[in-house]
């Protein structure tokens, strides 16, 4: 952490988005996190992500638990809504808030420990549910802020920074989710920015739930030898399978892409992303060949990043439910609230 | 691009740009953090070791540090380096002890010195404590040059420059007042080691146009005329006057007309104000006191009646200016015929040597300017050495010092019968600033404060005399705030590649987004495509050697890095450090210190 805050004064030739706002306008909080920290870079990427997608901070909402990973909503985009919620429960608090106002984009932050541990049972219900936010999973294969025991993500084999070796298999987020029905499943690597940004992009504008599994250094407790999630690591063993290029709504896609080897997805609102394959066997919308192709080369050693799977008809939770659109604020009371004539009506079917 | 070569103390040195601007070198973020300390004395000290004339230079210099200030980029107005050099001088202790005493064994060789100018004072300065005898030779009554003569007394008081010489001769030398040198032939012959001219470019120009000689005593010669305003020769002017020209001399004329009578002052220039030679602050200053200036005309003839000046005659310009800020074309539109009881002609000064005669084997050039070498001011005949405006003609006063360090050298070298050319080369110092966990031994946050305005003596008071100081200078308090504004150039962003592991978090905790990892490329490629892209070519990018896991590079513009220490703060490694930059600049006495040859250490 530092000491003086991050200075207001900035480059005179920052871009700007849509909204007449510089990236500066996305921060937060100076973070409190160890220095080096994966997690500060992939709220690096959040924030240029949500930059680029033109979203006025006060439309986000920003949802965690509890851990590191949790901590980070703090720093970013001070001006829009946020929610620190209990450990491992922030699903059904983001399904609480998603309910009530399904027009604001909803960006949960977790980790290992707080997704796969703790929290499991309510990431993979809402999945199931089909909550329209983007969350990632800041993941580092130790539970950092109680020093660094082994987390549900600890790879087999794996070495701890005092020299215990993990025994117990690893739960694969990817291989989770698309054994329980995921429509956008991805996976990432704190250091590589190029890569993370468009598919936090993408994981925005996808109506669903978008889970991006990020591999994210922890510099104090796992960035050692032996370890399988340092920064070397994952560098050495990572393994792009689909490029991810998030095209913006006013542009055409470009007609460059080899015929085959690019795919464009429509998204829900009508944008497009065009997913560029490194691996021209690879098909990221047939669930049984992702699962077949991320065990084959899990048991080569490679670490496979990109948009691993996506479904964009899959009908998220307000589809399901049959909601009226918009927020619940804003429909006429006696919609909200229809009366007790027609609460005993509903109450008799019950009966 | 090749990875940055920053052993070379250049590169580090052109990061302080201030420092780097100024033509000797001052090592200005170094006394602000002493005058922050509230160490006056110490800030005094540094500054004498370059400029040796704080005291002067904080009013009076040409100030090209501030164009160059870091800070003028990142926000609107440099720091006012000028005028906390005042403070340093102004609230310094009696710091008598800390100079050099006259040496008690003298070397045996003998410099004759002729002028006692800026350039001539730092020559006896710099050789006075290395045992020599230096001889000064001074037309005027008084010493110190142009800095007496031409820099009017509320701009710089006479104790000021008193107290700044005075410290020079006290090392020793030998100051004839009243004599001036008229052959140099003549000087030769007396037995000197080395000569040193610096006699500066004492002959105002001329404007020959119709009418200048019917009228003599009231169209006078700028530089002249401040002269004899100095010694107290002139002691009137009429109640309008021109000042023809629109440099820094035309508004050190026009400012001391006001205090000498005169009701109505126009300084008439040839151009728009985009091409006047006047510094901004000095016209700032002379527009405050109500003098009026007239862009666009060109003086004609002068206009007299029976032999006595009314006015002089203007033809009216009108430029094509293009989109670079170049005339293309000018055309004259009409005339105009101005009043005037005086005239004062500030169009330039130049060089006269009557007093070197041109059979000695000085060679002359086209100019008429002797031939000088521009390192060592050497002239073509050895033992011979100029410096100052009377080396390259008029610039200013710290051009002069520097000039006066290098020609010091040169005379050492000369003395001893070492080859001059064969210098000692600029060296530094780097260390780490680094305190403790988020602790520096600088301050490193950023102070949004805006630029003290340095206050004046009132308009109605300052005409009561000619010598009253106008500028009345910081305050402690003032200058306090006005320190923090310093961004801390020369505590340097020190990269080691070996130690990055690419976790990103200088990058993003930079707040001003100048640093980036990235395949390497050519450096015109690489400045569009950083964080932000680099568009000021003049300043430099560090592009470090492959990064040990991807083998991108990782590259800096310096353009606008605040200091701020932030990427070192946030390096888990420990691959970016702050280091206190201490450029080591050899002067005459690391010459002298110079213990055998080919084994380069320097004395102090």
């Amino acid at each position: 952490m530092s000491f003086i805050a991050k200075p207001r004064v900035a480059h005179p030739n920052l871009p700007r988005n849509d909204l007449g706002l510089t990236v500066r306008e996305y921060e937060g909080a100076m973070s409190t996190l160890c220095a080096g920290c994966g997690h500060d870079s992939i709220t690096g990427a959040i924030m240029q992500a949500v930059f680029e997608l033109s979203i006025p901070p006060h439309r986000l909402a920003k949802l965690s638990g509890i851990g590191c990973s949790s901590k980070t909503p703090a720093y970013f985009a001070s001006a829009s809504h946020g929610f620190n919620t209990v450990h491992g429960r922030m699903p059904s608090v983001a399904t609480g808030a998603n309910a009530a106002n399904q027009d604001l984009h909803y960006i949960g932050v977790s980790g290992d420990g707080d997704t796969l541990s703790i929290g499991l049972g309510q990431f993979l219900h809402a999945v199931r549910r089909n909550l329209n936010m983007l969350y990632l999973i800041e993941n580092n294969g130790v539970y950092g802020l109680t020093k660094g025991q082994f987390s549900a993500s600890a790879d087999l084999g794996s070495k701890a920074k005092k020299g215990d070796v993990n025994q117990q298999p690893p739960i694969d987020p990817a291989l989770t989710l698309l054994a329980t029905g995921a429509t956008f499943i991805a996976r990432s690597f704190s250091g590589d920015r190029a890569q993370l940004v468009p598919l936090i992009k993408a994981g925005m504008k996808h109506r669903g739930f978008a889970v991006i599994d990020v591999i994210s250094p922890c510099v104090t407790f796992n960035d050692h030898e032996g370890s399988t999630k340092s920064y070397e690591f994952t560098r050495k063993h990572s393994m792009t399978a689909i490029y991810t290029d998030f095209v913006p709504p006013a542009k055409e896609i470009r007609a460059e892409y080899e015929a085959g080897k690019a795919m464009p997805v429509r998204m829900h609102d009508g944008t497009e992303i065009v997913l560029r394959k490194a691996d021209g066997a690879y098909d990221p919308t047939d669930r049984t060949a992702a699962f077949q192709y991320l065990q084959e080369r899990q048991r080569a050693g490679e670490i496979v990043t990109g948009l691993l799977y996506i479904d964009e008809t899959k009908p998220d939770m307000h589809e399901l439910a049959n909601t009226p659109p918009g927020p619940l604020a804003t429909l006429p009371f006696a919609k909200v609230c229809p009366g007790s004539k027609t609460l005993a009506s509903i109450q008799a079917k019950f009966r | 691009m090749q990875p940055t070569n920053t052993k070379n103390p250049d590169y580090f040195h052109k990061v302080v740009d201030c420092q780097w601007a100024c033509p000797a070198h001052t090592d200005v973020p170094g006394y602000i953090r002493l005058i922050a300390q509230g160490k006056y004395t110490e800030a005094f000290l540094l500054n004498r070791a370059s400029n040796v004339f704080p005291g002067i230079l904080g009013r009076v210099c040409d100030r090209p540090c501030e164009p160059a200030c870091r800070r003028g980029r990142v926000e609107d107005k440099p720091v006012a380096i000028c005028r906390l050099k005042r403070v340093a001088a102004d609230l310094a202790d009696d710091y008598s002890g800390f100079l050099p005493k006259p040496v008690a064994r003298r070397n045996g060789k003998r410099v004759a010195i002729v002028g006692a100018g800026p350039a001539s004072l730092t020559v006896a300065n710099d050789l006075l404590p290395l045992g020599y005898e230096v001889v000064i030779f001074e037309a005027q009554k008084v010493p110190g040059g142009l800095m007496r003569s031409n820099i009017p007394s509320f701009r710089l008081p006479a104790e000021v420059l008193d107290r700044e010489i005075g410290d020079i001769i006290g090392m020793g030398a030998e100051l004839k007042l009243g004599h001036r040198i008229e052959s140099l032939k003549k000087l030769r012959g007396e037995g000197y080691d080395a000569i040193f001219v610096g006699t500066g470019a004492p002959k105002g120009k001329e404007l020959k146009l119709p009418g200048r000689y019917d009228d003599k005593d009231h169209v006078h010669i700028g530089i002249d005329w401040l002269e004899a305003v100095a010694f107290d020769h002139v002691k009137s002017i009429g109640e309008k006057v021109l000042i023809i020209g629109v440099g820094n001399t035309a508004m050190d004329c026009c400012r001391t007309s006001l205090r000498l009578g005169a009701k109505s002052v126009k300084v008439m220039a040839r151009k728009p104000r985009q091409f006047f030679k006047a510094s901004p602050w000095e016209l700032e200053d002379a527009e405050e006191e109500t003098v009026e200036i007239v862009i666009n005309r060109s003086p004609k003839a002068f206009v007299t009646e029976g032999g006595r000046l009314k006015g002089m005659l203007f033809d009216v310009m009108e430029y094509d200016i293009d989109a670079r800020g170049r005339i293309t074309a000018e055309r004259i539109t009409g005339e105009e015929l101005l009043p005037a009881d005086d005239i004062v002609l500030a169009i330039g000064q130049e060089n006269a040597f009557p007093w070197i005669e041109r059979d000695l084997g000085i060679e002359f050039d086209k100019w008429d300017v002797p031939k000088v070498d521009e390192k060592t001011f050497e002239s073509t005949l050895p033992g011979v050495f100029f410096g100052g405006d009377a080396a390259f003609g008029p610039k200013n006063i710290i051009w002069a010092v520097e000039h006066g360090h290098q020609a010091a050298i040169s005379i050492h070298k000369h003395c001893q019968g070492e080859p001059v050319a064969d210098r000692l080369p600029d060296g530094m110092n780097l260390q780490t600033s680094k305190m403790g966990m988020h602790e520096w031994a600088y301050s490193n946050n950023y102070d949004g404060a805006e630029r003290r305005l340095m206050p004046h003596v009132s308009l109605k008071e300052r005409f009561s005399k000619l010598n009253i100081e106008v500028e009345l200078g910081f305050t402690a308090e003032e200058a306090m705030e006005e320190v923090e504004r310093c961004l801390n150039c020369d505590v340097q962003t020190v990269f080691t590649d070996k130690l990055c592991i690419e976790c990103d978090a200088c990058i993003d905790i930079c707040p001003v987004d100048c640093l980036t990892i990235t395949p390497v490329g050519s450096e015109e490629e690489l400045r569009g495509r950083l964080t932000a892209p680099a568009l000021n070519v003049t300043q430099a990018l560090f592009v470090s050697g492959a990064l040990p896991q991807t083998g991108r590079v990782m590259v800096k513009d310096e353009d606008l890095c605040v200091h701020c220490g932030l990427c070192a703060e946030r390096c888990p490694t420990a691959a970016w450090d702050m280091q206190k930059f201490t450029l080591l600049r050899p002067k005459a006495i690391d010459e002298a210190n110079r213990p055998t040859p080919g084994k380069r250490q320097f004395g102090t």
